[in-house]
């Protein structure tokens, strides 16, 4: 007898998953399959394919003027690429540290990194951004050198801090993961602190940390497009300023549908690793 | 109330931190207001993404399977895509499409502002997880309970709503907080298109009187407290549903 009948049993089109939300961040799990990918891609030809059936002999295809603009909009694209690379490697190295000493013996670092974390973790991304973006200034000047600061570098600190509280806490929510007899067994064999830490319980935590890892990356990837508000230009900057240049009311859903299929192409591959690593791996804790 | 201005001035006298927002009586007004608006934004979409995701959920489960499909889409399109760009596709996209009524100076105007329009894009995007979240929830009542309700002379309707429906309420709550917070977070992402919510206020209060990192704060402050305030309410009520001795898994 099934569970009831207003919610029956999972059937096709209601795969369940294995996570929703991540443990330890607290952020969505970008799980993509196939069939989504095949979803967007069939809207973008179904309407594009309807723009152009409208737009008559007079006007150039809606094919067209998405090919015109593709290298433009390849390097917009790229930008976000980038942005999202430096954001997490920063991120990453910073967060380690942050996390860290989010499990220090001494108590003031202890809370201090721990209010950090929570503060960057829990103010929208937008804010943290709008943060960076007003109170950098625009150069600084090292010694007699000025180094300019375009905008896209500051919109990328701005992304950094997010990332950093979040990978604070995975590594925080890893090393709480492994069993204490761990620490008290490594010991009892004269380990010190730091040795416990890199030779024993960090290797382990390396496993776990993976999945969420990747998965705070995609989320990345696709929050780098929040640089569209504060006037970087990355790809849904340029969407928007090619579509006022075009001045067409048929072109902007393929517009729009046309960059989401760059986004999901580029977080296809890392989702379906994620999702698969995490599977792989939760069963052994 | 007059000391607190005055303070506030002889603090910008002084030390040259210039907070209008405390004693320009004005600009207080319309920062509130911002406020005001966010709070609004944040529980509008977070009571319409609960409906939605029980309308969700129940489709998951209907027979016909197109509508099954149809949900799935709406899932992972709306789990798997920026909030940012849902935004600009309902606003932009939609927004065009919209039939438009006449105001009563006689100019066109579309049947929903961008207030609106960002209720219902932040309501599909929370409402995405919380189809999956309450699914999962009903899921994961044990079936031997739903047949030990049916033992005991439970209908379908019944046990549905007296055992099934409670349990699978605590089981999702934990999932459905962090949504909902991930969610009041995001409203933030409403000034793109220009709503007059805390941040977008804030922008037009340092644009005004040039004290960028004064308002900074001051917003990064607002949302701090807003979210606090959110997590303390959500966790009370968790507590308040905690079923002594029932740790669902």
């Amino acid at each position: 007898m099934s569970g009831s009948r207003f919610f029956s049993s999972p059937r096709w089109g209601s795969t369940p998953r294995a996570t929703l939300f991540c443990r330890d961040t607290g952020l969505p799990f970008v799980d993509l399959r196939w069939p989504a990918g095949i979803l967007i891609v069939a809207t973008f030809l179904l309407v594009a394919f309807n723009a152009d059936a409208q737009s008559g002999a007079a006007r150039s295809s809606v094919y067209a003027i998405l090919w015109k603009w593709t290298p433009l909009l390849f390097q917009g694209f790229c930008l976000n690429l980038l942005m999202s690379a430096l954001a997490m490697a920063f991120g990453t190295i910073l967060g380690a540290l942050l996390g860290l000493a989010q499990i220090s013996l001494l108590p003031p670092v202890r809370t201090g990194s721990w209010a950090l974390t929570q503060v960057l973790r829990n103010s929208p991304w937008l804010v943290t951004i709008f943060y960076i973006m007003y109170l950098v200034p625009f150069e600084v000047k090292i010694g007699g050198t000025v180094i300019p600061l375009p905008d896209w570098i500051k919109a990328t600190f701005g992304f950094t801090l997010p990332v950093m509280a979040n990978v604070s806490e995975i590594v925080r929510g890893a090393i709480r993961s492994i069993p204490a007899t761990q620490w008290e067994a490594a010991r009892s064999l004269a380990f010190t602190r730091r040795q416990t830490l890199w030779m024993i319980i960090i290797p382990q935590c390396l496993k776990r940390m993976l999945p969420p890892w990747m998965n705070l990356y995609s989320i990345l990837t696709m929050g780098t497009v929040l640089a569209n508000i504060v006037g970087v230009s990355e790809s849904l900057t340029i969407v928007r300023d090619v579509l006022a240049s075009e001045r067409r009311t048929d072109l902007l859903m393929p517009m729009y549908a046309y960059i989401l299929v760059w986004f999901f192409l580029y977080i296809y591959p890392i989702s379906v690793a994620t999702v698969r690593l995490e599977r792989k791996w939760s069963v052994k804790g | 109330m007059e000391s607190i201005q005055a303070w506030f001035r002889r603090l910008y006298d002084e030390t040259g931190i210039n907070l209008t927002i405390f004693y320009d009586p004005w600009d207080g007004l319309k920062y509130l207001k911002g406020i005001g608006l966010t709070i609004e934004l944040a529980v509008l979409s977070v009571l319409l993404s609960l409906v939605v995701g029980v309308v969700g959920a129940w489709l998951q489960g209907v027979r016909f399977a197109p509508l099954r499909w149809l949900v799935y889409g709406y899932i992972q399109f709306f789990r798997n895509t920026p909030p940012l760009a849902q935004l600009y596709f309902f606003y932009f996209g939609l927004g065009a499409l919209v039939p438009t009524t006449t105001n009563a100076f006689g100019l066109a105007e579309p049947i929903l502002n961008n207030f609106q329009w960002a209720v219902i894009a932040l309501s599909f995007f929370a409402g995405a997880f919380n189809v999956e979240i309450f699914r999962s929830g009903i899921e994961a009542v044990p079936h031997t309970t739903v047949e030990a309700a049916r033992a005991l002379g439970y209908s379908r309707l019944k046990s549905y709503i007296h055992i099934v429906l409670p349990l699978a309420i605590r089981i999702c709550l934990p999932s459905l907080n962090n949504n909902l917070v991930n969610l009041v977070k995001t409203t933030a992402i409403a000034y793109a298109i220009a709503v007059p919510e805390a941040l977008y206020v804030a922008n037009q209060l340092w644009s005004d009187n040039l004290n960028v990192p004064e308002m900074m704060n001051v917003v990064l402050v607002t949302y701090l407290t807003l979210v606090g305030l959110f997590v303390f309410g959500v966790s009370r009520i968790e507590r308040a549903l905690h079923v002594p001795g029932y740790t669902p898994s």
